[in-house]
């Protein structure tokens, strides 16, 4: 997979969370993903940007257009330093909620994009990295 | 501070959210809302949503909250305008907004909280209101 182009935005509040929903958009838009598509990729970008930022104590999301073969897609990559997440599958799960969300971030964000990565080191931070193809 | 309008149009809140909010702007204007609603007895509430293009779990969260606070206050809601992209993309982000009632446009959700308001009439004898 060749990454094309990459942009590193930091997330440290809420105004850094729209912020990053309306890049995401900009870059959906330039790499003309249907509407539905966008919208997927920004509410997906905008669960996990508040999780990074609510659970992760905040940090960074790097933004990237991936080529493989003759698809073209958005790889968004969050990392955060915090205190990690102990038990994935738990997390993963509808419902499953450990601050003021409706434990529909990281399950549904899941839903909304063709890959899903996610590791955790408990102590060590978080790293989530989706995957659009257009 | 931030603030999103509520307009007051008789006996209803018209509430239009025309900007990509942030968690805190949510937050306000649910409480915004529910202090109005008790401060004018409004019937009924109704939350443009025609200019978003985006409503993840937080702001679906905050509709849910503010139809049940409103309900609570003895008032309806409905949510009118949703883009059909936003539809499809809170379907599968597991969110059925449950409890929300909806409306297609200003206009349909206009008839929809004057009906409700006129069925559920008659509650509001008991001297709470005096007009």
């Amino acid at each position: 997979m060749v990454v094309a182009r990459t942009e590193l935005l930091p997330i440290r509040g809420e105004p850094e969370v729209v912020m990053v929903r309306q890049i995401v958009r900009a870059w959906c838009v330039d790499l003309k993903f249907s509407l539905v598509d966008q919208t997927k990729m920004v509410t997906a970008a905008s669960e996990l940007a508040r999780n990074t930022l609510i659970h992760g104590g905040g940090g960074t999301v790097d933004l990237q257009v991936v080529e493989e073969g003759d698809r073209r897609g958005l790889r968004l990559v969050f990392e955060d330093k915090g205190p990690g997440i102990p038990d994935i599958p738990l997390a993963m799960k509808d419902g499953y909620t450990t601050g003021s969300g409706m434990g529909l971030g990281l399950g549904g964000s899941k839903r909304l994009v063709h890959d899903f990565e996610i590791s955790s080191e408990p102590g060590q931070g978080t790293r989530v990295s989706i995957i659009r193809w257009k | 501070m931030e603030r999103i309008p509520i307009l007051r149009m008789g006996n209803f809140l018209l509430v239009t959210i025309q900007v990509d909010m942030h968690d805190r702007l949510a937050m306000t204007l649910q409480e915004d809302l529910t202090k109005k609603i008790a401060e004018t007895g409004a019937r009924g509430v109704m939350i443009d949503i025609s200019a978003l293009e985006m409503v993840d779990s937080f702001i679906g969260r905050m509709m849910s909250h503010i139809s049940s606070m409103a309900r609570i206050l003895d008032a309806k809601t409905v949510v009118v305008g949703m883009q059909p992209a936003v539809a499809i993309t809170l379907v599968e982000l597991g969110l059925s907004l449950k409890g929300v009632q909806t409306a297609l446009t200003v206009e349909k959700g206009v008839r929809y909280l004057e009906q409700a308001v006129t069925t559920g009439g008659g509650r509001r004898t008991n001297g709470r209101r005096p007009h």
